[in-house]
């Protein structure tokens, strides 16, 4: 009888269960992973950045270089990121909402800063506007310059950004169809009124999903921003270069403290992005809520 | 509002969704557009909104010629498939949008707005929802808010797309008969499309039936059923059998032998008539054949009956049968078409 009921009890186990070794295997496999890849590293970040104590984390980050890399940093992210709002929204508009000749190409466009490594958009920016490239020099004789100050800093961070915006929202969007936008249209609301009381709308929690992406690239991007900012202290130095140099100073202290605020940046917008998927997954996923 | 649409042409990669298709509505008219899927019925509304351009063609509304208006400038009340409601928007700010978009010019004050749409939500039987979102309504209620909504402008005419397709089947049955009410109560030039042909029978004073970018016949209910004026629109609406004949001398000939059929012009032809048109009868010139099925259909029997003569392949026809004397499978049976159309090649 007793058996019976055992044998019952294993013929009525879900099917898509496991048995509870394999369960804490796999469990101990993932926690492994994630402590040596993504908890060490982060902690390990803080630990060093406050190896010495509160006051020198601080004195790290009000030094007149630091200073000057954050600022640097939050002016290329406040100048990259509305303006690849406006791109990204306008593409994926185009994409999502017409037909025309070249779609597939544009696709494929937007996509480039994502398959391309950063270095190569940087180098690009170089030949260019650099001082043997034909625009370079003509730019420099009107006392314009681009290469190694903020402007190539601002051109090589929008272009490793662009996808974002439009990424995020180009398959909202197709997914969304044009049949709001045609009733508002047929009740006599003209194409800005219908972006903004009806286009908009639609794609808001899309759009700050895709622009916090944007804005965490923005700020960390190292790659093509090194090539272009000729890392002049207190200058032309972000704070991905800025940790690098204080790093190769081995002055690591510093060199964490300021890392430190760009993990902190990440953890922010970790956070954020968490609180808007549990709060509007849906609209995030399919713009339905 | 009077429209007329003339020689309508209307390509999508040059393929012709629409073409040559003329037709006049008449002023406080209820019309169907009814066809299969791919029969241009929905391009030919979108035409009329506004929504899409001709290749070729007018359309006036009245004496005026809205060819080249856009939809805003046509001002026409347009409900979609799906409603297309604004889900950020609660019901009374849906309905209310065409007001709130106006220039401001002939924008009505906040309290006005505020009154026409707690008018028009009672008009539409939905008082006291105006404060719901349409994720909250039931089809039939976000179908009756888009309605109030595309009437909220005070639209020349009503264009309606599949306006019951999303519905089960019994709030389809309420809301048409309500949308029927409404019409008479309103008195708007309404045109809407459908591919079911019950609906556009029931509810449309007349009915538009459409095939590859034609229209293939325009009339009344009893017209497009008695009368059908091509072998597409008698086999589209109702049921029917088709036989290829050959007139000679005066009778229509099946596989060569006589069935009882007069016809003065002779030539190759088809003859189409309906189950509930025939009559079993006791003659040699007639059709005949084996039952090969008899089913039960609500008030009707039906028997499919192979009529093939001898030496050719099965040629299976559908008639009603008497409902109390059933037929036998396997036995033969002899019947004539009393009503028949015959289209020739």
């Amino acid at each position: 009888m007793s058996d019976n009921a055992c044998a019952r009890k294993t013929a009525f186990r879900n099917p898509a269960d496991e048995s509870f070794t394999t369960k804490a295997l796999l469990v101990a496999v993932s926690l492994v992973f994630l402590t040596f890849f993504l908890f060490l590293p982060l902690v390990s970040v803080f630990v060093e950045a406050f190896r010495e104590g509160w006051g020198s984390y601080q004195e790290a980050l009000v030094e007149p270089d630091a200073w000057a890399a954050i600022r640097l940093t939050l002016l290329v992210a406040a100048i990259a990121v509305p303006l690849n709002l406006v791109f990204g929204v306008a593409a994926a508009w185009a994409i999502a909402k017409f037909e025309f000749k070249g779609k597939a190409f544009l696709i494929t466009l937007i996509d480039l800063p994502f398959s391309i490594s950063p270095v190569i958009s940087g180098l690009v920016y170089v030949l260019l506007f650099g001082s043997r490239s034909l625009l370079g020099p003509f730019l420099k004789s009107y006392g314009i310059e681009i290469l190694f100050a903020v402007p190539g800093i601002v051109l090589a961070t929008i272009f490793v950004t662009f996808p974002f915006v439009a990424r995020e929202l180009i398959p909202l969007m197709q997914d969304q169809g044009t049949g709001d936008e045609e009733a508002a249209l047929s009740l006599g609301a003209s194409g800005w009124q219908t972006f903004w009381h009806v286009t908009l709308p639609n794609i808001k929690w899309g759009l700050l999903y895709g622009v916090l992406l944007c804005n965490a690239r923005a700020m960390g991007e190292f790659g093509a921003v090194s090539v272009v900012s000729g890392r002049i202290r207190g200058l032309t130095n972000t704070m991905p270069l800025h940790v690098e140099i204080l790093y190769n100073e081995y002055n690591m202290v510093a060199a964490f403290a300021v890392a430190s605020l760009l993990a902190l940046l990440a953890l922010v917008t970790l956070a954020l992005k968490t609180i808007l998927e549990l709060r509007f997954g849906a609209g995030i996923a399919g713009g339905r809520h | 509002m009077e429209v007329t649409i003339t020689n309508i042409r209307k390509e999508f990669d040059r393929f012709p969704a629409l073409n040559d298709v003329s037709l006049k509505i008449a002023s406080g008219e209820l019309i169907a557009l009814l066809g299969p899927s791919g029969s241009g019925k929905t391009t030919l509304l979108r035409l009329i909104a506004g929504l899409d351009f001709p290749t070729a063609g007018q359309i006036f509304f009245g004496e005026e010629d809205a060819s080249h208006h856009s939809v805003q400038e046509r001002n026409v009340g347009f409900v979609f498939q799906h409603y297309a409601l604004f889900r950020h928007m609660t019901v009374a700010e849906n309905i209310g949008f065409g007001l709130k978009v106006r220039p401001k010019a002939t924008r009505p004050a906040k309290a006005e707005i505020g009154r026409r749409v707690s008018e028009l939500l009672d008009m539409v039987q939905l008082g006291g929802l105006e404060k719901r979102y349409p994720n909250q309504l039931s089809g039939g209620q976000r179908q009756r808010v888009a309605l109030a909504r595309a009437m909220a402008i005070e639209p020349r005419i009503l264009l309606l797309d599949e306006p019951f397709g999303a519905l089960d089947a019994k709030v389809r049955k309420e809301l048409r008969r309500w949308l029927r009410e409404f019409h008479d109560r309103t008195g708007h030039t309404t045109v809407f499309v459908t591919h079911d042909q019950e609906e556009a029978l029931e509810l449309a004073d007349r009915v538009v039936v459409m095939s590859q970018g034609k229209i293939e016949q325009v009339g009344s209910a009893d017209d497009v059923y008695d009368r059908p004026g091509s072998p597409f629109v008698f086999s589209f609406i109702g049921e029917s059998s088709h036989l290829p004949v050959e007139v000679k001398q005066g009778t229509a000939l099946f596989q060569g032998q006589p069935i009882g059929i007069p016809e003065a012009q002779d030539g190759a032809a088809d003859l189409f008539f309906r189950p509930e048109d025939v009559a079993l009868v006791d003659a040699s010139d007639t059709l005949f054949g084996k039952v090969i099925a008899c089913r039960r259909l609500a008030g009707t029997r039906i028997a499919e009956i192979d009529i093939a003569n001898e030496g050719h392949a099965p040629y299976h026809v559908e008639i009603e049968v008497p409902l109390h004397a059933p037929v036998e499978i396997g036995s033969d049976i002899r019947f004539r078409p009393t009503r028949w159309t015959l289209f020739r090649h």
